[in-house]
């Protein structure tokens, strides 16, 4: 098993709001191999957007984040302005959802590429820089690279911004590349093509993804490990086929029998609702909606256990094989 | 009997009862909902009190308030009323605070203590009604414009502006000029120089800033899908501008309020300053015409005169003008967004 | 056969889009919605699918009549719409209904959930005790009735969209539109969403238009799919044969790009896909508007524009080689 590109140990992120302290993220550890894509499931509420964020540096002030998240050997969690610029962009890359609210309006798309570029290899000429940022436009499959670096971000359709942000998230080589739901906000037929391009890229450049997102059709086609996270922690984590195949979690199970496919006659929903993380629950957070729950389920909130193929926080993950 | 009865609808927790899930009595921990219900009422006031100098300004000016509504109790004299008679050997003008005299006299004999309750009073009061005859004007201006958009929009828009584009002192000048003598005029506004006639002038030339504050928000409201659902319903542009706009424009409305009374109050008190204040003779003064009398007071060096007047009318703006900011914050939409 | 409920005939809604350029104001045609024609049959559920720039969501709110059709006729139980006056409009409102995408922004916060469920009974001055009628939606959708009294944003969004739909309920309509109902929940949640309005549906004889982009929910509530593109439908048919034996390239391209969950067949069946993204609807391309993106264009295809007729699958198809398309296009539903 080569070395971990990104490790995170015992995340916590706790934010400060009126009514309270809110616990979004309860203990999150997890590794991302090079050139692996690990695809991290779950809903509103989960904590899987706020987990990376928190490892960027992204959220505000009223988020108290303890833990440990390391690339390489840079202690992410606590660092200062400084160490979060130089591996910010460098080593790690972010790309969102949104891509028009990544864009700055005013200036060519082709500066803004450029700009990440110089921003972290100093040395570079900006001649350089510019070339480079039309052989990255290029690199993410936008036509007539030259003539579009010129243009402004209005100019660019949805998928197209997306795009850009992936040139100007891969500039400089990153080790790993955070995908917050990058495909949410576009048609199907545009995320078919911005998956493509993520794929290509993670295959000739090695980069470690961690691909967010709460469409399981798309950790299905991307994903080679998959983590699905419920309120704020990791409640399974295994391999992509051995968690749609295999799956020891009821949430797992719940999710993925929910899905509308072929044959059901009605749907099966996972009744309630996700749990206020203000008053977060005892145990573990989904007993109050899953069918299998017991008392065990109210003690201590359950660890991540190796359960067969897979590894489930769920602490009657031994009997659910028969349970089915 | 309706014609839904019969059929079994099952709530939440009676399906997780179904599938054998322990109990859960409300049902509630299971749907997320917090115990206790907070109207948005309640989300902003609880915003307003977290903004520390909005929340002291406010128990400032409910004290100045309190006091300057009780005058006749809390000031210890008239408002044009020597402290004592004069005497050969006991002259009472423009004497330094003392014991019968807090904030000393004036030239009159007058003390200062008291004359700034009762021009406190008045400039209060002109304050408080200019914003409200203001914010309803603009209020009516803006909202029309921006719910019915189009030509009107663009016609009451460019009224705006142009009333926008006359500064403000210069036509409040001309402008008195112009209407005091015009006999029918004098009739509905009172004499130049009463407080009725400046209240209704500084209403005439406040009201668009709060104009083009509710146009931009009527306008952004009305693209709301809950409008839209309205509407979907049947109902009437009556109902959604009464029901759906203006009670989630009220926000707005008492932030705008809020700046009026202090820009009435300033207002009120340049104009008396040269001299077009309210001056109805009889000893009545306002904060501003106190700052103008002070004038007088500087080369002999009473600076009591000068000093007390002043510093309580920066007292008053900025208290207003922090809970005017508290307001801002309470009600500013984007807050709202952090409960999710 | 009775009735449908909904008959559409033709509709088409062009925006005007005003811009300066210095001095000169130039005006734009948007084509949004294009000669669209369907009809939805009592008690049934017609899926509108399409991504952006279809004009689904402009055909919903035009029949409607929440914006205002260019041209073309809707008529509800055989009563046209267009030209009605807004009085008989109002009254006709209580039997056509419509649910939003949005549980954050479909519902005033500030008004209590209770307040606005009984906002249609209060519009439309209906007799009766309008806090019974609320408890008894409020149940009828899933949710306790003492939650009347909250405000929106207590609630979670499959609960908002729940009131959502007891809004739309309480006149007791008999033709809802539902613009993207569950887009915007979790998909856990969705599932619990779309049984209720089926069971509704099945309990109240509901008729809906179901506009989504989601294929599978579609696919799921749908006995009608129509598949719309840049204005203008390009193959509707009985939700299972769309989808097991589709006839237009694009609907194939559609169904290839979903991504299914299951990675075994995910990764094993054969990809379709598209270049470019959706021209503007303000300059359609001429003839076939797929024709730019379409991976079997011919020259014919520029030049005419394909019918939407029947052509040999069993359901109206608009393209000029809608037999050849399953030889020359792999099948991309899952199987």
């Amino acid at each position: 098993m080569t070395d971990a590109t990104l490790s995170i140990r015992d995340l916590r992120v706790t934010f400060k709001t009126l009514l309270g302290p809110v616990q979004a993220v309860r203990g999150v550890s997890l590794d991302v191999h090079p050139g692996e894509v690990l695809g991290v499931v779950g809903e509103s509420g989960s904590g899987k957007s706020v987990s990376f964020l928190s490892v960027m540096g992204l959220l505000g002030k009223n988020a108290i984040i303890e833990g440990s998240a390391k690339v390489g050997d840079v202690e992410l969690v606590g660092a200062n302005q400084k160490a979060m610029r130089r591996v910010r962009g460098s080593d790690v890359a972010m790309i969102f959802q949104d891509p028009l609210s990544a864009l700055n309006p005013v200036h060519r798309v082709g500066s803004q590429v450029a700009e990440m570029i110089l921003a972290h290899q100093r040395g570079m000429s900006k001649d350089a820089a510019a070339k480079r940022a039309v052989e990255l436009l290029d690199l993410v499959g936008i036509p007539q690279p030259e003539q579009r670096a010129r243009q402004y971000a209005h100019e660019f359709s949805g998928g197209m911004r997306q795009r850009v942000m992936i040139a100007m998230a891969i500039a400089n080589n990153p080790k790993v590349l955070i995908a917050d739901e990058p495909t949410t906000a576009l048609d199907v037929t545009v995320q078919a093509q911005i998956l493509e391009v993520i794929d290509r890229i993670r295959k000739e450049m090695g980069t470690a993804v961690v691909l967010i997102t709460h469409d399981l059709g798309v950790v299905a086609r991307m994903a080679d490990r998959v983590q699905v996270m419920y309120a704020g922690r990791v409640v399974e984590r295994a391999d992509v086929h051995n968690i749609f195949h295999g799956s020891r979690h009821p949430y797992t199970r719940g999710l993925l029998g929910s899905q509308p496919t072929l044959g059901n006659e009605r749907l099966t929903p996972i009744p309630g609702a996700p749990p206020n993380m203000l008053q977060p629950p005892s145990g573990c957070a989904f007993r109050a909606r899953c069918v299998h729950a017991a008392p065990e389920c109210a003690g201590d909130l359950p660890e991540l256990v190796q359960v067969g193929l897979t590894e489930s926080a769920c602490v009657r993950a031994h009997e659910l094989e028969a349970l089915v | 009997m309706t014609e839904f009865a019969g059929i079994s609808q099952t709530t939440a927790s009676q399906q997780m009862q179904h599938l054998g899930v322990p109990s859960d009595p409300t049902g509630d921990a299971s749907i997320g909902i917090l115990k206790t219900s907070m109207s948005p009422k309640r989300m902003a006031l609880k915003r307003f009190v977290n903004h520390r100098a909005a929340l002291i300004s406010t128990i400032v000016l409910v004290c100045i308030i309190i006091f300057v509504a009780l005058a006749p109790l809390t000031a210890r004299y008239g408002v044009n009323e020597s402290i004592f008679k004069a005497e050969a050997n006991r002259p009472n003008q423009n004497l330094a605070p003392f014991d019968l005299a807090w904030f000393g006299t004036d030239g009159n004999g007058r003390d200062l203590y008291s004359r700034i309750i009762y021009g406190a009073q008045v400039s209060l009061l002109i304050g408080l009604f200019t914003a409200i005859g203001s914010v309803m004007l603009g209020t009516l201006v803006g909202g029309i414009a921006g719910y019915k958009g189009g030509w009107l929009d663009d016609i009451l828009m460019r009224v705006t502006d142009i009333f926008l584009a006359l500064p403000l002192l210069v036509v409040l000048v001309i402008v008195r000029g112009m209407l005091k003598n015009v006999s029918w005029v004098t009739t509905i506004m009172g004499e130049a120089s009463s407080v009725r006639f400046l209240v209704i002038l500084l209403t005439i030339i406040g009201w668009m800033g709060v104009a083009r504050l509710i146009r931009g928000q009527v306008k952004q409201l009305k693209e709301r899908e809950f409008v839209e659902a309205a509407r979907a319903l049947g109902a009437t542009s009556k109902r959604i501008m009464f029901r759906h706009l203006l009670p989630n424009s009220v926000g707005q409305i008492m932030v705008a309020l809020t700046f009026a009374v202090v820009g009435a109050i300033a207002a009120e008190a340049t104009l008396s300053f040269f001299g077009y204040g309210p001056d109805a003779g009889s000893g009545m003064t306002s904060l501003g015409l106190l700052i103008r009398d002070s004038k007088k007071a500087v080369p002999p060096g009473y600076w009591w005169l000068v000093v007390f007047p002043g510093v309580f009318f920066i007292i008053l703006s900025l208290c207003i003008n922090f809970i005017g900011d508290g307001l801002r914050d309470a009600v500013d939409p984007k807050m709202q967004q952090e409960l999710k | 056969m009775s009735t449908p409920v909904v008959e559409v005939n033709n509709l088409t809604k062009e925006f005007t889009v005003k811009s300066t350029r210095g001095l000169r104001v130039i005006r734009r045609t948007v084509h949004a919605v294009s000669d669209v024609s369907l009809t939805i049959p009592e008690g049934k559920t017609v899926g509108l699918v399409g991504e952006s720039g279809s004009g689904k969501t402009t055909v919903g709110r035009c029949i409607l009549r929440l914006i205002e059709p260019t041209a073309g006729s809707v008529k509800f139980k055989g009563t046209e719409l267009l030209g009605m006056e807004q009085n008989d409009l109002r009254k006709l409102r209580r039997s056509m209904q419509i649910v939003f995408q949005d549980p954050y922004a479909s519902l005033d916060p500030k008004m209590t959930v209770g307040a606005s469920i009984a906002e249609p009974l209060e519009i439309q001055r209906v007799s009766g005790n309008h806090q019974d009628r609320v408890a008894e939606l409020l149940e009828l959708v899933g949710l306790a009735p003492d939650h009347a009294r909250r405000f929106p944003h207590e609630f979670s969004g499959g609960q908002r969209q729940r009131v959502g739909v007891a809004r739309a309920l309480a006149l007791n309509p008999s033709f809802i539109v539902l613009d993207e109902p569950v887009s915007a929940l979790d998909v856990s949640i969705q599932a619990g969403v779309v049984n209720l309005l089926q069971d509704l549906q099945e309990q109240l004889g509901l008729s809906y238009l179901f506009i989504a982009h989601d294929l599978s929910v579609v696919r799921h509530i749908s006995d009608t799919v129509a598949v719309m593109y840049l204005g203008k439908i390009v193959e509707v048919g009985p939700a299972e044969d769309l989808y097991m034996a589709s006839g237009h390239p694009y609907t194939k391209a559609l169904l290839s790009a979903v991504p299914q969950a299951d990675p075994v067949t995910e990764r094993g069946r054969p990809r379709i896909m598209l270049q470019g993204e959706v021209p503007s609807p303000i300059n359609p391309p001429s003839g076939c508007r797929f024709r730019t993106r379409c991976p079997i264009a011919k020259e014919i295809c520029a030049v005419e524009e394909p019918e939407l007729k029947e052509r040999g699958q069993g359901h109206p198809v608009a393209c000029h080689f809608a037999d050849t398309v399953a030889l020359e296009m792999p099948n991309p539903a899952a199987v």
